[in-house]
């Protein structure tokens, strides 16, 4: 049995301006110990699809309308708020985009840290606080035991992220859920972070799901890719076949698009169009307004299906075989 | 929270974009059911305390001691007081008195305020941070007392009075219009004034002043009733509006005294007052939030 | 932090000394005195009068006397009116009076402004938020000196549940307290649920939320602490206003405070205690502004190390 199996997950917005359909129908599953990345742009319902699963929705105007997400036995999207809670920051764990504003300004880094620890283990402060220390020397915050007493403000915004990984695995968690954890930081330390997370993977052997936008990360890390756009995923894969043997043109585009990747002296490379506007309700295949191969047939619903083994795609002219986007 | 999530602001700003400032905030303050009535109501208020002395001058010192206190009839429409003197023209006549002292003091009050914060902002540095310190350390001090010595040392006339009472108010506008003229120096028109060579007066003068005049004339909407409770208070105690003139705060300090007996004179001064108060508040509120402005602390 | 302190009261003694100083000259101005209303005096009684009371001698002199005596004893001198007595006996009795109401007022206004802001954050848009609201409005809106009476028409005349006047048992505390309080209570409670819901939106409560902290903790750990940091800073200003307001509702409640012995010293033209009354008021609202910014600074983390 998978340690979570997604099947038809569905969340929308109900906004004065209409329904946003921010998540439409997506299924995965993820194996224990396994590396997930979901990749896409803004608004393409990666995080969406996350904070789903720990319902961390803002309801209203947030709504999971449908579907299930089996976490060892529990569907995380009608369990009660006491199972709920048992399983976030124990069991599930999270990390987020902006470490500048993702630690409470007010509370000094260690209450932070311990957090976890109090509300789900049995522990007294003085051993919560050892293993606070600990957890932050295992992450690589140089002088613990004396920096744990301050405030987050003290803190650069690698060394912020760093507490935030020690805060989310302070548990040992089977579950991190990474959400752009190195999009506000510097180059350098995104690389810092990156090896971080893949050193406590190797420690701890938790399955990790990275949200991101950005192709390059997930060819150095996750094991196997799903590409998200416009609140589905278009096409899901091992990371290298996703390279190698790309089978839906937006990833294609992605790919495009990814400076490191071309030729030196080529045209950097945007994609044409703007995103769906996703209160409007999308017939066929997101993509087709934006997509060099789109024709008629694309305008019918289409499903994500199995073109090689593991490797699925949501292009009606792939699956048919009409077009070959092999280094193309 | 995360700027992941969909937003659909493109919408609305297409509807928006044709309209200035002034249209934008026109359409939301009618939206606003509770400042209008308020506008309706200060308008309505205003009109009958300000006819009224003309239309039936003396009604309200007009006593009939045989009549004495008669709670309110068709007559006496909100009854007569202890003199037998009609309720509903004392009140009227009242409201005259405390509208005027409200608007006289926040006349006051938006000079001092603006010449003040206009001169902290425009000129800054060293100046500024004076000036302000001013103004926080006035914050910090019970001012309600200075201007009751004042009113003790120098007599309690009712000119005295709004000035004392408008020498006290100014301290928030005073940070509203430096916020508002500091904020304004940094702007790209103004700079390019100055870049084409324009004098300083005009600068002021043509782009400053009615610049600032807006966010000015909504704030002061929002001193009156400030100044106006003040007034009310300080004729409360018996050291504001005095015999015979008489103003919301006498009225309702004499209703008070006799409430037992005769409780339509305390209640009915009391809804007046607390009415026009709200209404005012709401006008204020409203406005404010038509065109969206902030007070700035620094 | 303890150098802020010093700082700040550093800073509050020449303001309170300048405050004097005016109080000082602008009552010097004073035309009249208590001795005018009653039966005029010969001039013999008159010049021992002054000579007791000291002004027979230059301005400068009077002011260098009772700065001297204010600063080495905390004299405030001799009050006009109550022939005999000391200011300072006269407030002795008084003022713990009108500190009391203060303080209950204040902790009214604490208690059930920072319950129903509370509540109405975490209930948004529902009943539970409308009705504090509106409540809130209302209070806003009506002053003090309406709300008083009115309470005293409703509970001490209609029901009789309480003395319309006095100070002399517990429940003769309850009715002033609220009219004293309920302005206070009313903007604590808007402050509260405008800060809870800001602070309720940020980031670092969904990372609490991820971490599997219950709502309880959510509200007393992560949020209060920011979301109560205007209501501190408001804090000031309002011990500003329940001064001058307590003026009032002692008036109103026939309340044994020190509110009587300032309004009374206004009508009387009692110059020494004018003075006294205006320096106690001055000393408590410089004083209770400065722990407000204590407070503030001891919440805010960020404030801290600014200095």
């Amino acid at each position: 049995m998978p340690l979570l199996e997604v099947t038809n997950l569905r969340t929308s917005f109900h906004t004065r301006h209409g329904i946003v359909r921010a998540v439409n129908g997506v299924s995965f599953s993820l194996e224990k110990g396994d590396t997930l990345g979901i990749v896409g742009e803004s608004g393409s319902g990666k995080s969406v699809t996350c904070y789903s699963l720990m319902r961390l929705i803002p309801e209203p105007p947030g709504k999971i309308e449908g579907g299930t997400a089996a976490f060892d036995g529990v569907d995380l999207l009608t369990a009660s708020p006491e199972q709920l809670r048992k399983i976030r920051g124990k069991r599930i764990s999270m990390i987020f985009q902006d470490p500048m504003t993702s630690l409470n300004p007010y509370l000094k880094i260690s209450e932070q840290l311990i957090e976890p620890l109090l509300i789900h283990e049995n522990i007294s402060r003085a051993d919560a606080l050892k293993r606070g220390i600990a957890a932050l020397e295992e992450v690589g915050v140089p002088d613990a035991a004396k920096r744990i007493r301050s405030y987050p403000h003290e803190f650069s915004g690698g060394m912020r992220q760093r507490v935030m990984i020690a805060m989310a695995l302070i548990t040992k968690p089977e579950l991190l859920i990474a959400d752009e954890p190195t999009t506000a930081l510097d180059v350098t330390v995104q690389a810092q972070i990156l090896d971080l997370v893949k050193k406590m993977q190797r420690e701890l052997g938790m399955a990790v799901i990275w949200i991101t936008h950005d192709l390059g990360v997930v060819a150095g890390f996750c094991r196997r890719v799903q590409v998200m756009y416009a609140g589905r995923i278009v096409e899901r894969a091992a990371t290298d076949e996703l390279f190698q043997q790309t089978a839906h043109p937006y990833t294609c585009a992605l790919q495009k698009s990814i400076p490191a990747l071309q030729p030196k002296g080529a045209a950097l490379y945007t994609i044409p169009g703007m995103p769906p506007d996703l209160s409007r309700k999308v017939e066929g295949c997101p993509f087709v307004p934006r997509c060099e191969f789109a024709q008629d047939q694309c305008r019918q619903p289409v499903e994500l299906k199995d073109v090689a083994p593991h490797h699925a795609t949501a292009c009606l002219r792939v699956q048919k075989g009409e077009i070959n986007l092999k280094h193309e | 929270m995360s700027a992941e999530f969909p937003t659909v602001t493109q919408h609305t700003g297409e509807v928006e974009a044709g309209q200035s400032l002034w249209q934008d905030a026109w359409h939301r303050l009618r939206q606003n059911k509770l400042a209008l009535i308020g506008a309706c109501f200060i308008a309505l208020l205003t009109i009958a305390c300000f006819l009224t002395p003309l239309i039936a001058p003396g009604s309200y010192e007009k006593t009939n001691l045989a009549l004495g206190p008669a709670a309110p009839s068709h007559a006496h429409w909100l009854g007569t007081d202890i003199l037998g003197r009609d309720m509903l023209s004392r009140i009227l006549f009242g409201g005259c008195i405390s509208l005027s002292v409200g608007l006289a003091a926040t006349l006051v009050s938006v000079l001092i305020g603006v010449l003040y914060g206009a001169i902290s902002g425009y000129v800054g540095g060293r100046l500024d941070v004076v000036m302000m310190r001013v103004v926080d350390i006035a914050y910090s001090l019970p001012f309600v007392v200075f201007v009751i010595l004042i009113l003790v040392v120098f007599g309690r006339n009712i000119v005295l009075l709004f000035m004392a009472i408008g020498a006290v108010s100014w301290l928030d506008m005073a940070r509203i219009v430096r916020g508002q003229v500091m904020s304004l120096k940094k702007q790209e028109f103004v700079e390019a004034a100055v870049a084409l060579g324009l004098r300083k007066r005009r600068i002021i003068l043509r782009h400053m002043i009615p610049n600032v005049l807006g966010i000015v004339a909504i704030y002061a909407t929002l001193i009156v009733p400030s100044v106006m409770l003040l007034e009310a208070f300080l004729s409360f105690l018996g050291l504001g509006v005095q015999a015979p003139m008489s103003s919301w705060g006498t009225l309702i300090n004499d209703g008070r005294k006799s409430m037992e007996e005769y409780p339509w004179l305390l209640i009915y001064p009391s809804l007046f007052f607390s009415l026009t108060l709200f209404s005012l508040n709401f006008l204020g509120d409203g406005l404010r939030d038509a065109l969206d402005v902030r007070a700035s602390k620094d | 932090m303890l150098r802020f302190i010093l700082k700040r009261i550093l800073e509050a003694i020449p303001v309170l000394f300048i405050v004097a100083t005016i109080t000082f000259f602008l009552l010097h101005r004073m035309p009249g005195g208590p001795f005018d209303t009653e039966r005029p005096m010969t001039p013999e009684v008159k010049k021992q009068v002054e000579a007791y009371y000291g002004l027979d001698k230059p301005v400068a002199q009077q002011y260098f006397n009772y700065m001297k005596r204010l600063v080495l004893h905390g004299d405030l001198g001799m009050s006009q009116k109550y022939f005999g007595w000391s200011v300072n006996e006269l407030l002795a009795g008084s003022l713990p009076v009108s500190l009391e109401l203060g303080l209950e007022g204040l902790l009214f206004a604490l208690f059930f402004g920072l319950l129903a802001g509370i509540i109405a954050s975490l209930r948004k848009n529902t009943a539970s938020d409308y009705v504090p609201m509106s409540i809130a409005t209302l209070g806003i809106c009506i002053p003090n000196f309406v709300t008083g009476p009115l309470l005293i028409l409703v509970f001490a005349i209609y029901f009789g549940q309480f003395n319309a006047s006095g100070w002399n048992f517990p429940r003769d505390r309850i009715l002033p307290a609220m009219t004293l309080g309920l302005y206070y209570m009313a903007y604590i409670s808007r402050l509260t649920r405008g800060g809870m819901l800001e602070i309720l939106n940020q980031d670092f409560i969904r990372t609490a939320r991820a971490k599997g902290a219950s709502e309880r903790r959510i509200v007393w750990k992560h949020s209060l602490r920011g979301g109560l940091l205007s209501v501190v800073s408001f804090l000031g200003p309002a011990v500003s206003g329940i001064v001058t307001g307590s003026l009032v509702v002692e008036l109103i409640f026939d309340i044994p405070g020190a509110a009587r012995f300032f309004v009374g010293a206004a009508f009387n033209r009692d110059g020494p205690m004018l003075m006294g009354t205006t320096l106690v008021y001055a000393v408590l609202v410089v004083v209770m502004n400065l722990l407000a910014d204590v407070v503030q600074i001891w919440m805010n983390p960020r404030l801290r190390f600014e200095e």
